[in-house]
């Protein structure tokens, strides 16, 4: 699956404020509001699903990445989020260190194979150190969304090969 | 006993797949053994110890998976992780997470 398959271009964000797990989830729906992604009637019951689901155990998956993400019942196809924070955010990882980077998922209720190919564009895409630090050093949204296209550029370069 | 390899098949029966959680949970469970810990699907081999290398296989429903584990304690490995994995089939995140269930 490629990032431009389910991340909104209009709720990239590369200078996210919020410096505790609630707050920078909420930042991170509000973004996905205002590019019109979600419905704003949804905005609440989505931050407290994703922090249910955060309760479970933390998505903070080391390399200061974290895909926090739930289900819902009001959106009808895979969509997404890429949020930066400059300063971190603590998050409960799983290795203990700060969060920099976000993928925010929100998925239909009936979808899991998606949501398990966005996993896993996510996942491969971030084992590449160059990407990480490239992606936290990106100063724009522009910046963002270009790191995103050459990602899903050089996927589909690979499978042609 | 140094060189001695483990494997074994584990089906994914959970219709979420491999998500974030089973794959969390397999990756700290693998990372309490000494053996390398191998996770292959299809042909695809990955590291069992980390959480980025397992969400890749995106394993769905009904995928078949073999957990290989190389090392002296490559047998207790494989037991921890194979029951384990029959646990992690059972999470299920749609009935805590969905606002209108």
């Amino acid at each position: 699956m490629n990032f431009s398959d389910f991340i909104e271009v209009g709720a990239i964000r590369a200078d996210l404020k919020a410096l505790d797990k609630e707050t920078v989830i909420e930042e991170l729906v509000e973004a996905l509001v205002q590019s019109g992604g979600i419905q704003p009637q949804d905005k609440m019951s989505i931050v407290e699903a994703v922090m249910k689901r955060e309760e479970l155990g933390s998505t903070g998956i080391g390399r200061g990445v974290a895909v926090p993400h739930t289900k819902h019942a009001n959106v009808n196809r895979l969509i997404g989020t890429v949020g930066i924070s400059r300063n971190g955010v603590e998050f409960a990882s799983l290795d203990g260190e700060k969060v920099f980077i976000f993928f925010l998922l929100v998925s239909p209720p009936d979808r899991p194979t998606n949501h398990l190919r966005a996993l896993e564009s996510i996942s491969r895409q971030l084992r590449d150190d160059t990407f990480c630090r490239f992606l936290k050093q990106s100063k724009t949204p522009e910046d963002i969304l270009l790191l995103l296209e050459e990602a899903d550029d050089d996927r589909k370069a690979d499978k042609k090969s | 006993m140094w060189n001695r390899v483990v494997s074994r098949e584990v089906t994914v029966v959970n219709p979420q797949g491999l998500h974030a959680r089973p794959a969390d949970a397999f990756a700290r469970r693998a990372s309490q053994f000494e053996s390398v810990i191998d996770v292959v699907k299809q042909g695809q081999r990955v590291n069992g110890k980390s959480i980025l290398d397992l969400l890749m296989l995106a394993a769905e429903e009904g995928t078949v998976l073999t957990i290989e584990a190389r090392g002296g304690d490559a047998e207790d490995a494989i037991e921890a992780l194979v029951s384990l994995m029959e646990q992690v089939n059972s999470y299920d995140e749609s009935a805590k997470s969905s606002p209108n269930p």
